[in-house]
């Protein structure tokens, strides 16, 4: 497959001009076919299995089926991703489960300021970049010139 | 269905091509720059820059982090660590500009909200020497985030999504802009720019991958990135480098799940199926690639190689002996059943952390044969050729270094005016589009990035005027971009079945026929990563009726004229790299490829840098030698060891 969309719980974002996964995929697989209302990926081989598509999807319709021509069936690995974590669900084969939680990032979304605090500099015909030195932590930028 | 097509024109001051790592630090960094000197940034991916490029899915992670602030390592450290991976191939200006601003960037990651792992004591927890562990899942939304913030906020920049860059528009010597189209829409895009900063990562799936089922797309390296960057800089006449060096990964078998924690964090050993070591048992081998093959840590291509002389004699497969270091890191708490209990959790969950954060399918693949790693063996592999300027690839863009990292002797060779300019006027590159400057990795691509745009933006300062675009000249490349379009819609309906037409060829099918060429001829997974002159000769025979039938290129929507652009892209990248293959006369990576006809290595001769050079108006090709030049004072031992 590699992902694939559960029929019963796409509802093709509610027809909203873009569905989620459409707009995340890397590779520009995923498409909403518009008659059914429902997504689907268009080309499962050219899939990389990073999970975008699933972890953005906002009813789980996505999951992911191992690549068919070398995974064997039965295992499933599930992510639930929050604003500041994401847990895993592990199945294995044999029915036995794990599941981690790490966490994603320590600042709220969309807050990430561009020179994070750092004292700015302002000679554009140096090689030191605009937060340096003090984003080094050094007085200065490493030279050869003298 | 072209005349369908509307025409947008953006004029622009410097224009980013690409949303990955390198992109977005050239973002942060072009932003501050334009906004003082009152100029505009455009940024155009052809995915959605939250989830594009290498760094998609997350990385666990950081690969360069030089340290300077706590003395561990110094610049010069890093690039004699680089220069013997690569075997002596590298520049030195190149790696000691990205080592020396690295730590910067690192620094800025953990501001913007990356979790980076810490010891009890506030010091980051290293994987290896240069290598920090991260919770890295949204690593690639954090940085863009920031790119965003910076080209968004203060509106000197704007971003275009879904916009596939085909390729260089030029004015003379001096590129002019860039043109595609957008996925979505029938748009065909016209930037014009006084600079250009090229960023669109390396190319996988020039070679024919192990997998060729649904699996094809679990390639290790992503299979969105084609080889635009290459195609883009090859096509605007610029020189490139090391298009011979190809990078070959070892990583667990089929699902590509990275091996770093494994060797460096656990200290696994790798054995063949009889128990033996080859980094023991073949350590003689060693001796033929000496210099390179004495030196600590032993070169990626010569680790590869000692594997796959057990997999030719026969003693495969090579496992990774996970059951063995995981018993070997909890033995020392085997009188404490408690304390014992609390490590091989925190095992468990840095080792499948490591997959989950980047490389999910082999945390699938493990749970659907149901491996625990600390009573299993896996098995690992070499993978297929890739090419990227960094990781321990080498392929990209000849650019200039910056002026203050040169010697007297190097500012001849590696110095034109603009740190990370290419040979084209006022066309950047950065990350895996720029060459020769090996392991910069997701830190040091991005720190590149930075170099790169405060670099372009004092080009644009000191060049401030719009460069000439011919208007005929974009009408022809509208036309020879949609034309796959318009061939399909034209025959499809002669056959009953449009895959089967002989009036053209669909993307895919030309993209297994590059494949086949490639791994067959250029030393590919089937051919053992073996070539010589006879086969690289004839793998450039059969890339010239590919290169004529590109022009019957057929497809059916926006998204497979997508693909069929991608493949063309491809098609250059493996013409550069079987050309330089054939020019390098001598074997200098096994490993990564062996030359049959020339198995050994010829310092006198070959240590030296191999560049081409393709001119778009003879449509011709030049091979050019360029000399491997120090900037620090070599002592004694390292004299030996970079020549
Ligand atoms: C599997 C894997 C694991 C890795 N692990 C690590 C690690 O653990 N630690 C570490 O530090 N580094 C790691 N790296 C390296 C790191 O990811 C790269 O060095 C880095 O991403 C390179 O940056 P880049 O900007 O050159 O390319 P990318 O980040 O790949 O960005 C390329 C960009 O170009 C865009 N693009 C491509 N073609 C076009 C086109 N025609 N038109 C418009 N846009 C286009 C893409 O959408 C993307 O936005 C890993 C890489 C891979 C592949
Ligand atoms: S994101 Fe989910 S709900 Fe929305 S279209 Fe895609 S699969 Fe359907
Ligand atoms: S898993 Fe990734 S590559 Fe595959 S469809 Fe989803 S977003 Fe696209």
């Amino acid at each position: 497959m590699p992902s694939y969309v559960n029929a019963e719980k796409c509802d093709g974002c509610k027809a909203l001009d873009k569905t989620a996964c459409q707009y995340i995929c890397p590779n520009d697989l995923m498409v909403l076919d518009k008659e059914k209302m429902k997504a689907y990926n268009r080309d499962v081989s050219m899939c990389w299995e990073c999970y975008n598509c699933v972890k953005i999807c906002p009813t789980q319709a996505i999951e992911i089926r191992g690549y068919a021509d070398f995974v064997p069936l039965g295992a499933q690995v599930t992510p639930m991703r929050s604003t500041d974590s994401i847990m895993w669900t592990v199945k294995f084969r044999n029915g036995s489960v794990k599941r981690f939680k790490f966490p994603i990032r320590t600042t709220p979304e969309g807050s990430a300021v561009p020179d994070g605090g750092w004292e700015t500099q302002a000679d554009l015909n140096s090689p030191v970049l605009f937060t340096e030195p003090a984003s080094l932590g050094l007085n200065e930028v490493f030279t050869l010139a003298k | 269905m072209p005349q369908q097509f509307e025409d947008v024109v953006v004029e622009t001051d410097l224009l980013i091509l690409g949303g990955g790592m390198a992109a977005c630090g050239a973002a942060v960094e072009a932003a501050y720059w334009a906004k003082q000197n009152g100029l505009k940034v455009t940024l155009v991916d052809k995915a959605a820059v939250d989830r594009s490029g290498a760094v998609a899915m997350g990385l666990s992670a950081i690969n360069q982090y030089v340290g300077l602030k706590d003395g561990t390592n110094t610049v010069k450290d890093y690039v004699e660590y680089v220069r013997n991976d690569l075997m002596g191939i590298t520049r030195e200006d190149l790696v000691a500009s990205i080592a020396r601003h690295v730590d910067s960037t690192v620094h800025l990651f953990e501001k913007w909200g990356l979790p980076i792992w810490k010891d009890e004591n506030g010091k980051y927890v290293h994987e290896g020497r240069w290598q920090l562990m991260i919770n890295g899942e949204s690593y690639k939304v954090v940085v863009a985030e920031a790119a965003k913030n910076a080209l968004l906020q203060d509106g000197v920049g704007e971003i275009y999504e879904r916009v596939f860059i085909v390729g260089p528009l030029l004015d003379g010597n001096r590129i002019a802009g860039a043109v595609g189209f957008s996925v979505r829409e029938n748009k065909f895009y016209v930037f014009k720019a006084k600079a250009v900063l090229v960023a669109m990562g390396g190319a996988v799936h020039v070679f024919k991958p192990r997998s060729s089922g649904e699996g094809m797309g679990r390639a290790w390296y992503p299979p969105w990135n084609s080889g635009s960057s290459a195609y883009f800089t090859i096509q605007a006449g610029a020189e490139m480098t090391c298009q011979e060096v190809r990078f070959i990964p070892v990583r667990f078998k089929d699902a590509y799940g990275p091996v770093g924690a494994w060797f460096l964090l656990f200290k696994s050993r790798a054995t063949n199926s009889q128990g033996g070591n080859y980094m023991v048992e073949r350590r003689d081998e060693l001796e033929k690639w000496a210099p390179y093959g004495r030196v600590k840590p032993i070169p990626a291509n010569l680790r590869n190689w000692l594997g796959m002389l057990d997999i030719m004699e026969g003693k495969g497969p090579i496992y990774m002996r996970t059951e063995e270091a995981i018993g070997k890191l909890a033995e020392q708490y085997k009188d404490d059943p408690r304390a014992y209990k609390k490590k091989m959790k925190e095992l468990e969950n840095e080792a499948w952390e490591d997959f989950l954060d980047m490389t999910i399918s082999q945390a699938l693949l493990w749970a659907a044969t149901n491996v625990q790693p600390e009573q299993k063996s896996s098995e690992i592999a070499a993978a297929e050729p890739y090419f990227i300027g960094s990781h321990s690839g080498a392929s990209g863009a000849w650019v200039s270094g910056p002026e203050d990292l040169q010697t007297e002797e190097t500012k001849e060779e590696y110095f034109w005016g603009y740190a990370n300019m290419s040979t084209v006027t006022g066309l950047f590159c950065a990350g895996d589009a720029s060459g020769a400057s090996s392991h910069k990795f997701s830190s040091g691509s991005h720190t590149e990035g930075r170099i790169a745009a405060k670099s372009a933006i004092q080009f644009i300062v000191e060049n401030n005027q719009m460069p000439n675009v011919d208007e005929a000249e974009v009408a022809a490349l509208k036309a020879k971009i949609l034309k796959p379009l318009s061939t399909f819609e034209q025959h499809s309906n002669e056959t009953t079945d449009p895959d089967i037409n002989p009036n053209y060829i669909r993307p895919r099918m030309f993209m297994f026929r590059l494949q086949k060429i490639m791994d067959e001829y250029a030393g590919g997974i089937s051919a053992q990563f073996s070539t010589n002159e006879s086969q690289l000769s004839r793998a450039l025979e059969l890339l010239q009726f590919l290169k004529e039938d590109s022009d019957k290129l057929a497809a059916e929507n926006l998204h497979e004229l997508m693909r069929c652009w991608e493949n063309v892209h491809r098609m250059w990248q493996a013409e550069a790299h079987v050309r330089t293959m054939l020019f390098r006369e001598e074997t200098r990576w096994p490993g990564y490829y062996f030359r049959a006809d020339r198995p050994k290595m010829n310092q006198d001769e070959w240590l030296c840098f191999a560049n081409c050079k393709y001119d778009p108006r003879t449509n011709s090709w030049e091979m050019i030698k360029r000399p491997v030049l120090h900037i620090f004072p070599q002592p004694k031992e390292h004299e030996l060891l970079g020549g």
